[in-house]
């Protein structure tokens, strides 16, 4: 498990640096804030609460919820590995869920679609009860699992074949070979799925669960180990889906996955830590930021790193986006510069890439049960 | 569970048919195995052994005693080592181990036949390795009646009555299931068959949990008795092929007969079969990775060796082990394959041993389907 890439080894997606405050204090007064206003858009028959984010998508009535889960909870041995989840994915939405290795976002997805029992909670997939209509949701769902999971010693066709008649179709055939064909391996079908390389495996897998004309995709971490051009082909084809009604959950390590999702929900230890639509995520957390172009960036740099209450020092480009949740701070360090003509400074609205950072870099693996301080 | 698709169950089927015929060296074990066995059981632990030392005490010589020593030698369970003179003498080779068995012919025995005194010949066996002098005095009656037939046809003429004319006490702590390898091979298949389709079943499913396949599989509509169902039925063909070869070989090798109703030996090993892999397919439910899965159904197959009557007499066991050996499926196996082959029973015959598997049969098939998760947890 531990073997997935992490995001920060990524360096094409990633800016080339990121910083996080050094007190695990700041950080988890941030969190219980955050999950607070979180706590508040979840509960699913609330709806009327006047505080909640804009863009209020996920409060409308349950019909438009592809999927909503109050309380999840999940526990191996006496260990939570979810703990109380609340979420809520609008029908038709991208819906992207982020968190460190180990948080739990394969045992929540495995809870949705009926492969895990949860320990406690409740939840509709589809309108199903994710409890006791687990059968009704495996119909309707296509899941595509972290881990290559389809019969590496069948070939292709077989592996699709498979599928197909595992979801009992029509014109098997012909939908196997029109798969085949869109996948462009056509011509390979008869080659053994285990010879196949990440990228093509990747695509076979998407193809599978796709074979069944899903209304809802559960995709974990579908894009780890990927190279960039298949990666955006990925989402091309994710788009696509999505445009055509396609209700989409994926997981992910990646900001440009990230950025491409209408809503983003963010866990660590098992808790949502906040969700909403992704424009409102910066919001949430509270993030303010400064860009800042001119001569001698390196230098700077170095320096706001160094510097109290300086956050996050993310650079794209030619540019550094400085940030903090505390806003009044920035703004002090801001005027400094500029009294000093160090750098260009001006204030720019927090974007997700500052959140994503914010959020991606301060989180460690999250397989020890006994640091609790991110979620507490 | 209550509605089963019977194309998701065909889907099942013919993935495992691909997989096992992709799996070479799993393939090979199961045709190989049974040979393997039939060999090493049939041959190198040899039951039956022949040219066993014999010391004759000679008190007496005529046309008679020279007839049964001649039939001795031909059967070549005996190997005449020589004569000794006097009791002691025999005893002292008997316990040395210079001889497995000493022949007393009495004083006078000719002329005790002739007489109509119906005289003894006395057959001392080493009897502390009773399966290895067994079969020579399982032969020594035929010896005898053939030596007497041979006898009669000649100047006894006159004595040819009702009753034998001589006869054989043997001295030994006999052995109440006689063997030879008539008996073992027929106990073989029951091993056999138990071993390797329990072994396969319990690996071909945990392999689908080890390689992560379990997930996606799980995550489509299938139900869990499609699954056990497809992933069984393969199985129970290559237990037919394993049948059919260990029969030929049988046959060929250590000539067994088959003198039951063929019917009879097909309803008894289609359950038994069937058994096996039920039986697996709960190891599966048990077992984390394919390793434990192994040493789970070899730990399956130590009782089916020891306790059901294969390795030692049903009925010589003592109370707690018949009835751990009562129920083990191999044990009721063993005897329809001996009652068949060797006795020549129909299904009438073994009917007892049949509501036994099938009883056996459902508690295991139940445990299975309870263990079975439809979840990952
Ligand atoms: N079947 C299991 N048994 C015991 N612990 C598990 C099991 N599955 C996952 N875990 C543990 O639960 C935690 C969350 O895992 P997971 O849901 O895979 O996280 P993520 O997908 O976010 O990386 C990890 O600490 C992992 O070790
Ligand atoms: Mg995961």
């Amino acid at each position: 498990m531990s073997d997935e890439p992490r995001s920060g080894s990524d360096g094409e997606d990633l800016p080339a640096q990121a910083k996080r405050p050094a007190q695990p204090e700041a950080t988890a007064a941030a969190a219980s804030e955050i999950e607070k206003t979180s706590e508040a858009a979840a509960a699913p028959d609330d709806a009327g609460t006047p505080d909640r984010p804009s863009a209020s998508e996920p409060d409308a009535p349950a019909p438009t919820l592809a999927i909503w889960v109050r309380g999840l909870t999940k526990k191996f041995g006496d260990k939570t590995v979810v703990d109380g989840l609340d979420m809520q994915v609008p029908r038709g939405a991208i819906y992207g869920f982020l968190g460190p290795n180990g948080s739990g976002k394969t045992t929540t997805i495995r809870m949705m679609c009926g492969l895990l029992t949860p320990n406690g909670g409740q939840g509709e997939c589809l309108g199903f009860d994710i409890l006791k209509e687990a059968q009704k949701i495996k119909e309707q769902v296509g899941y595509m699992t972290q881990k290559f999971s389809l019969y590496e010693d069948l070939t292709i066709r077989e592996n699709l074949d498979f599928m197909a008649r595992m979801y009992r179709l029509r014109n098997r055939k012909a939908r196997v070979d029109r798969a085949l064909e869109e996948l462009g391996l056509a011509d390979r079908q008869s080659q053994l799925a285990g010879k196949l390389s990440g990228g093509w495996k990747q695509r076979l897998a998407l193809a599978a669960c796709l074979l069944h004309e899903p209304k809802l995709l559960l995709l974990d971490e579908p894009t780890a180990g990927v190279d960039p051009k298949a990666r955006r082909d990925f989402w091309d084809e994710i788009r696509r889906l999505s445009k055509q009604g396609v209700t989409v959950l994926v997981s992910t390590h990646y900001m440009d996955e990230a950025v491409q999702c209408d809503y983003i929900a963010y866990i660590a230890y098992g808790k949502m830590l906040i969700s909403g639509p992704s424009a409102a995520i910066p919001d949430m957390i509270g993030l303010h930021t400064w860009r800042v172009d001119g001569p001698n960036l390196q230098a700077l740099e170095t320096e706001l790193r160094g510097t109290e209450g300086i956050e996050q020092v993310a650079r794209f480009g030619a540019v550094l986006h400085v940030s903090s949740t505390n806003e009044a701070r920035l703004r002090q360090v801001a005027e400094d510069h500029m009294a000093k003509s160090v750098g260009h400074w001006t204030e720019k609205k927090a974007e997700l890439e500052e959140a994503f950072i914010y959020l991606m870099t301060g989180a460690t693996d999250n397989f020890s049960n006994g640091v609790k301080g991110v979620a507490a | 569970m209550i509605s089963i698709s019977p194309a998701r169950f065909f889907a099942v089927l013919i993935k495992e048919f691909i997989q096992m015929k992709r799996d070479r060296i799993t393939f090979g074990m199961m045709i190989g195995l049974p040979i393997a066995q039939l060999l090493l059981f049939g041959y190198a632990i040899n039951s039956d052994p022949r040219y066993l030392p014999t010391l004759v005490e000679l008190n007496d010589n005529g046309p008679v005693v020279r007839s049964v020593l001649a039939g001795m030698e031909t059967s070549t369970y005996f190997d005449f080592k020589g004569i000794v003179t006097g009791v002691e003498a025999g005893d002292r080779a008997l316990r040395d181990g210079t001889a497995n068995f000493i022949i007393v012919i009495p004083p006078d025995f000719e002329k005790d036949i002739v007489r109509g005194r119906h005289p003894d010949i006395l057959l001392s066996a080493d009897a502390s390795d009773p399966t290895a002098v067994g079969g020579a005095v399982g032969a020594m009656n035929g010896i005898i009646n053939s030596a007497i037939k041979q006898v009669l046809s000649g100047p006894l003429q006159a004595s040819a009555g009702s009753a034998p004319p001589f006869s054989v006490t043997v001295h030994r702590q006999f052995n109440p299931e006689a063997r030879s390898s008539t008996n073992i091979v027929p106990g073989l298949l029951a091993i056999i068959l138990s071993m390797t389709m329990t072994l396969i079943t319990a690996v071909a499913i945990v392999r689908e949990s080890e390689r992560g396949t379990m997930e996606t599989l799980i995550s489509t509509p299938v139900r869990p008795t499609e699954v056990m169902l497809g992933k069984i039925l393969p199985y129970v063909l290559v237990g037919y092929v394993q049948i059919i070869v260990f029969l030929f070989f049988a046959r060929v090798l250590f000539d067994v007969p088959f003198d039951g109703s063929v019917q009879a030996f097909v309803v008894g090993f289609n359950l038994f079969i069937i058994v096996n892999l039920a039986l697996g397919f709960l190891i599966s439910t048990l077992a984390r990775n394919q390793m434990q899965a192994m040493q789970l159904s070899v730990f399956t197959i130590l009782p089916s060796i020891l306790l059901s009557g294969f390795m030692f007499p049903f009925a010589a066991m003592p109370g707690w082990a018949q009835t751990i050996g009562a129920a083990i499926p191999a044990t009721h196996f063993l005897r329809i394959v001996r009652k068949i082959m060797l006795k020549g029973a129909d299904l009438g015959d073994i009917a007892v041993d049949m509501t036994s598997l099938s009883l056996i049969m459902a508690v295991i098939a139940a445990l299975a389907l309870l263990r079975y998760r439809q979840t990952l947890d």
